[in-house]
């Protein structure tokens, strides 16, 4: 436990100085109100309509596939620190958890999920 | 104990410190390398040589204005930048910069979390907590171009997540440990990992300038495309957090590489125990700091070098290229693990 505790401390100072910084930079800067300085930036052109439209369904399949992959990388690290102990029958454990992963990566694939251009 | 907590507060204070001076003259850095690798000057009217440039931009940071957009979310829109730049100071906890020191017959290694054996693990679990800041910004700038820049951002952060976990395996496989510390020590008087383990620095290499959003990578902040990506709407000392974490981010990027593959502080021939307990700690973590200093240049260079990748590349690479390249990786890492026999 003693090990962590430096780790907090550092979370502590990291968490008073960066909002510190902020609240210095309070009695320093300017602060002259303009209504214009409130309008999103958008090149200088009025703003028409809200930028929550539609956006393309590929990212949320990306974060769908990323769930699975980045869900199986972590399966594998405890693996990784033990593997010499565990010994053949651990590596071929881990060869067919892997070779179901690719048949899911393999479908994946094949639906057009990985391919950005379509 | 007391001189146990005394020393990690010394080491906390120093860190920080340096780091946060380290991100000052990378942005010096940044803008000279830039302007000789494009044959102009650079900055080179404030001070010697343009070396107070930072101190000059920071004192503009504080006096600037910080407009906020009457459209945003408020409470999200203050808590991004924090968001972006708290983890990126914190990942340096586990980052071992140097040989121990020995102070009055004590051990103390030059390291702020000392002993938890899982430098690794957190570096991943802290540095995925970047998107947070990168997606909060986006969203509530309730801006076009700080929306499409964070979609893109966060999309492409968490697919080289991926990238990052497996390029990271066969290293911990090879040293036994997700310690970086025991990486270190598996190089030492060696081979230094980037021969053996030539495709994962490859594949962590590439992760890496993804995971900080540098050049060939830069597309949430494309300039000539999305103006400035998620932090299109910041000004001032917000606008500031966000480039510091980003700078801190790629000096942590610099050091873990040189860690991982370049035998961190040691170098051939060289044994830190000829300079005595202390000298030889402080040379180390000098080695170490020019190492590091190198990588960051490098990664200057390569801004410079290579042009943007178009969107779908960069998910190809991720996903049709590097993830088989990795998976496939791992399993010849092993089978040559077993083959050879324990290591030892």
């Amino acid at each position: 436990m003693a090990a962590y505790l430096p780790l907090g401390i550092l979370l502590l100072i990291a968490l008073i100085i960066v909002p510190m910084t902020m609240i210095i930079g309070r009695f320093i800067r300017p602060q002259r109100f303009e209504v214009s300085k409130l309008q999103p930036y958008e090149c200088g052109i009025e703003v028409t309509d809200s930028p929550r439209g539609q956006m393309s369904v590929h990212f949320y399949i990306v974060a769908v596939v990323f769930l699975v992959f980045d869900v199986e990388t972590v399966f594998l690290f405890p693996w990784a620190v033990a593997f010499d102990k565990l010994g053949l029958f651990g590596f071929i454990e881990v060869g067919i958890f892997l070779l179901l992963l690719i048949v899911a990566y393999v479908y994946a694939w094949l639906k057009g999920a990985l391919r950005w251009e379509q | 104990m007391a001189d146990i907590i005394l020393f990690s507060a010394i080491k906390i204070v120093v860190v920080l410190a340096v780091v946060m001076g380290g991100v000052a003259y990378t942005t010096l850095a940044e803008r000279k390398v830039s302007a000789w690798l494009q044959d102009r000057l650079g900055p080179n009217r404030v001070g010697p040589f343009g070396l107070l440039q930072p101190i000059a931009d920071g004192i503009k940071f504080f006096t600037k204005e910080d407009i906020t957009p009457g459209r945003s979310y408020k409470p999200s829109y203050f808590l991004a930048p924090m968001a972006t730049l708290i983890p990126a100071l914190i990942t340096f906890a586990v980052i071992p910069f140097g040989e121990s020191v020995s102070l009055s017959g004590k051990d103390h290694r030059l390291l702020i979390a000392e002993g938890t054996g899982l430098g690794l693990v957190y570096l991943l679990a802290v540095s995925s907590l970047g998107v947070y800041g990168i997606l909060l910004a986006g969203l509530s700038s309730n801006n076009k171009y700080s929306l499409l820049g964070a979609l893109r951002s966060v999309n492409q952060v968490v697919s080289y997540e991926v990238a990052l976990g497996l390029g990271l395996i066969p290293l911990a496989m090879t040293a036994g440990g997700f310690d970086i510390d025991a990486i270190v020590r598996a190089q030492k008087g060696g081979v230094w990992f980037v021969v053996p383990h030539f495709i994962a620095f490859i594949i962590l290499l590439v992760a890496l300038f993804a995971e900080t959003n540098r050049l060939p990578f830069d597309l949430p902040e494309g300039e000539s495309e999305l103006v400035g990506g998620y932090h299109t709407e910041y000004s001032g000392m917000r606008f500031a957090m966000f480039f510091m974490g980003e700078y801190a981010n790629m000096i942590t990027a610099s050091a873990l590489l040189v860690l991982l593959f370049f035998g961190g502080w040691h170098l051939p021939f060289l044994n830190y125990g000829w300079f005595g307990p202390v000298l030889g700690g402080i040379l180390s973590a000098i080695v170490f700091a020019c190492k590091t200093a190198f990588f960051v240049f490098f990664f200057i260079w390569v801004r410079w070098t290579l042009p943007r990748f178009r969107y779908d590349q960069v998910m190809h690479m991720m996903w049709i290229r590097i993830l088989p390249l990795g998976l496939a990786y791992i399993l010849v890492t092993a089978l040559f693990l077993y083959l050879r026999g324990p290591i030892k």
